[in-house]
């Protein structure tokens, strides 16, 4: 369970959620920002605009580019000069930066960049749902998912922390849901910079791009030598999970708050019923279960912060005593029919003597509103499955029949 | 002067890219970092755990060169490094004037203080020859092949150095592997502007266009000689200097026969009429720069 969070109710101020991300960007005290504008990023690169303009973020360069593309390349550049980088996408601009993400990850450079998660096209959609971030799992990037503004906006530090480890060398999504969080004003902490400062170190890598000591960065390598490349970025991934844990903690020992490190449980102690799920949803979660404990329904809410690396041993054993398993998803593999944290759970359950059942639900796409009746239907549905086993292994809710 | 190209690269026998990266490290000097596209130049200098290279280097992707130069510059700048660092990025035609044409056109209205340098060999070498924006017409290339009823690409080469122009870049030059000198020359002026400046580098490659491995200088020089290749320079848009040809101007045949891509020319049916058209083309660019 989470230590208790100790927020300072004379620090708080109402802001929008994207400014709490911005200001937290620039606490970090970032050497180059390159972004190009996308909705629902912009809010958060206007105001990063604003502080440059009003000189408020020291030694940093802003680069105004003329794509994604060229916003995430520009930091492969900077990076390797040595600067702390920092972007914002989301949807469609994310989807642009594929070919760039595989090789930030496979240089090693630590970028954080915060994506306001968005549906993809076609249909076009502005809407939130998590299709774009989960779509580049496989690249090589941290993927931690926020519940509300002040967790995002605290991520971004512990983001920049676990990137530069030196053990861990590699880059940072820092996700938080389009609109649902990036557009919403509600009392936060803003990041603090004195803490920051004590918090996060100065960035300094080893091998940087310099005259005075020549060195190739980008080098191609044949078959004697990939494979060990990618090993070693696993590595990396596989000395993430215990890092993302330990910067929760160091971040609460500094700042006093705390949201889990690689998940988070809630109500899970005697919980027959378990709900996964990533991002805003799991406020609206924490809603019902309450509502549901009053009843008796013994269920709990297993909150997943970090996607990548997959926390697969903190899962089975925060699932180990649960009688069901639901999984909520706001994507979708399509030809499988089915989200990938539930794709992922099963997977890490396979081989284990775990063997409750696990159903999943694709849910939210594109924005659609998830309600509480909604999750009441679904846990309610889940006791059946205790009684008589799975009926449906994985569906999409909220179908509008007469649509079709 | 000192290479700081390092020999036992990978290139080919007569390589142009090879040679027109010492070039430009000679007029750019050992206080640069250099960027460099996917091509051939990165391929052959830096098979892991090697690297040609006696400068700092990197590589990202295929299209994306000018936008990591524009992160190297802005990074040396916040972090008060920039000092006299020269910036260098170093492209082939085709990560540079097709898929890198969104980048270069963003780095350079940004206004970086950096310089590029595009190795035209005019086809995509490093995967075996294919048509780039910048293969000239007639030019058979594996996908524009010379056949029964094409005489090879269809299209003239696109005139980048001119839409550098327009970009507003302080600084334009065309120069060609045949005149190290002025090479040398150019890249040091053009890093020693500040802004984003531009050097289009003409550079026959010996396997591409089908010549002996002897002979790279001879192309290039000939190149210039028929007036299908003009080397000029354009500051802050009005060109300031050309070099002359007079009596030395020789008919494009001169040229072509030297190379393989356009030998069809001189077997197929209607050559001679394909050959004119290509001369007129030399014909307007020595009109237009009084070569």
């Amino acid at each position: 369970m989470a230590p208790e969070n100790k927020l300072d109710k004379k620090k708080m101020v109402v802001v929008e959620g994207s400014y709490a991300v911005a200001h937290a960007a620039k606490v970090c005290r970032p050497n180059v920002i390159s972004a190009y504008p996308i909705t629902p990023q912009t809010h958060i690169v206007e105001d990063l605009s604003q502080f440059m303009a009003d000189g408020e973020i020291p030694n940093c360069e802003y680069i105004n580019v003329e794509s994604e593309f060229s916003a995430l390349s520009a930091l492969v550049g900077a990076s390797a000069a040595g600067a702390r980088c920092y972007s914002a996408t989301t949807s469609q601009g994310l989807e642009l930066m594929h070919e760039v993400l595989f090789n930030v990850s496979g240089m090693r450079l630590p970028v954080v960049m915060t994506i306001v998660n968005r549906a993809v096209s076609a249909p076009i959609s502005i809407w939130n749902d998590h299709q774009d971030a989960i779509s580049q799992r496989d690249t090589g990037w941290l993927q931690l998912y926020a519940e509300n503004t002040q967790e995002i906006s605290d991520m971004t530090a512990q983001a920049y922390k676990i990137s530069e480890d030196k053990d861990i060398l590699m880059p940072s999504m820092v996700c938080m849901d389009g609109f649902i969080l990036s557009h919403v004003y509600e009392p936060v902490v803003l990041l603090e910079q004195d803490l920051t400062d004590e918090f996060l170190p100065k960035y300094e890598p080893e091998y940087v791009l310099d005259p005075k000591r020549p060195l190739s960065f980008g080098a191609f390598a044949d078959p004697n030598y990939y494979t060990e490349f990618r090993y070693l970025q696993e590595q990396a991934m596989q000395r993430a999970l215990k890092k993302i844990e330990d910067v929760a903690n160091e971040f609460y020992d500094v700042y006093g708050r705390y949201y889990g490190g690689l998940i988070d449980e809630y109500r899970t102690d005697d919980a027959e019923i378990i709900i996964m799920a990533m991002g805003s949803i799991i406020g609206t979660i924490k809603d019902v279960i309450d509502k549901l404990r009053d009843r008796n329904v013994k269920v709990g809410l297993l909150k997943v912060r970090s996607f990548r690396p997959f926390p697969a041993a903190a899962i089975k054993n925060a699932l180990k005593d649960a009688k069901v398993v639901v999984v909520l998803d706001k994507n979708i593999s399509l030809g499988l029919n089915e989200g990938a944290l539930f794709t992922e759970t099963k997977s890490s359950l396979y081989n284990t003597k775990l063997n409750m059942p696990i159903v999943g639900y694709m849910i939210g796409h594109g924005g659609r509103d998830i309600k509480v009746d909604l999750i009441e239907k679904i846990i309610d549905e889940a006791q059946e499955v205790i009684k008589t086993g799975i009926t449906i292994e994985s569906q999409f809710t909220d179908v509008k029949e007469e649509l079709l | 002067m000192k290479s700081l190209l390092a020999p036992g690269h990978r290139g080919c026998a007569g390589c142009c890219d090879a040679m027109a990266a010492k070039f430009t490290l000679m007029g750019a000097g050992e206080d640069c970092i250099v960027i460099n596209p996917t091509g051939c130049l990165e391929v052959m200098t830096t098979p892991f755990p090697e690297t040609a290279w006696d400068v700092p280097w990197i590589h990202s992707l295929f299209e994306n060169a000018s936008a990591v130069g524009s992160g190297v510059e802005a990074a040396l700048k916040a972090l008060g490094k920039k000092g006299n660092t020269k910036v260098v990025v170093m492209g082939g035609d085709g990560a540079t004037l097709d898929i890198g044409m969104r980048s270069i056109s963003g780095a350079f209205e940004r206004g970086h203080d950096f310089t590029y340098v595009c190795i035209d060999n005019e086809a995509y070498m490093n995967t075996g020859v294919q048509r780039s924006g910048a293969t000239p017409f007639n030019a058979s290339t594996t996908t524009s092949p010379a056949g029964k009823v094409s005489y090879g690409n269809q299209r003239p080469k696109k005139d980048m150095p001119a839409i550098m122009v327009a970009h507003g870049s302080p600084y334009v030059a065309t120069t060609s592997l045949a005149y190290p000198k002025d090479m040398i020359a150019k890249v040091k002026k053009a890093t020693e502007i500040e802004g984003p400046t531009y050097i289009h580098c003409h550079a026959p490659c010996t396997t591409g266009w089908g010549f002996d491995t002897s002979k790279t200088v001879e192309v290039a020089r000939m190149a210039v000689h028929t007036g299908l290749w003009p080397l000029y320079e354009v500051e802050n848009g009005e060109v300031t200097k050309v070099r002359k040809l007079g009596k030395s101007i020789k008919p494009v045949e001169e040229y072509l026969k030297m190379q393989r891509r356009f030998s069809h020319l001189f077997k197929m049916e209607g050559g001679a009429g394909e050959i004119a058209k290509i001369q007129a083309i030399a014909d307007k660019n020595i009109e237009v720069y009084g070569l």
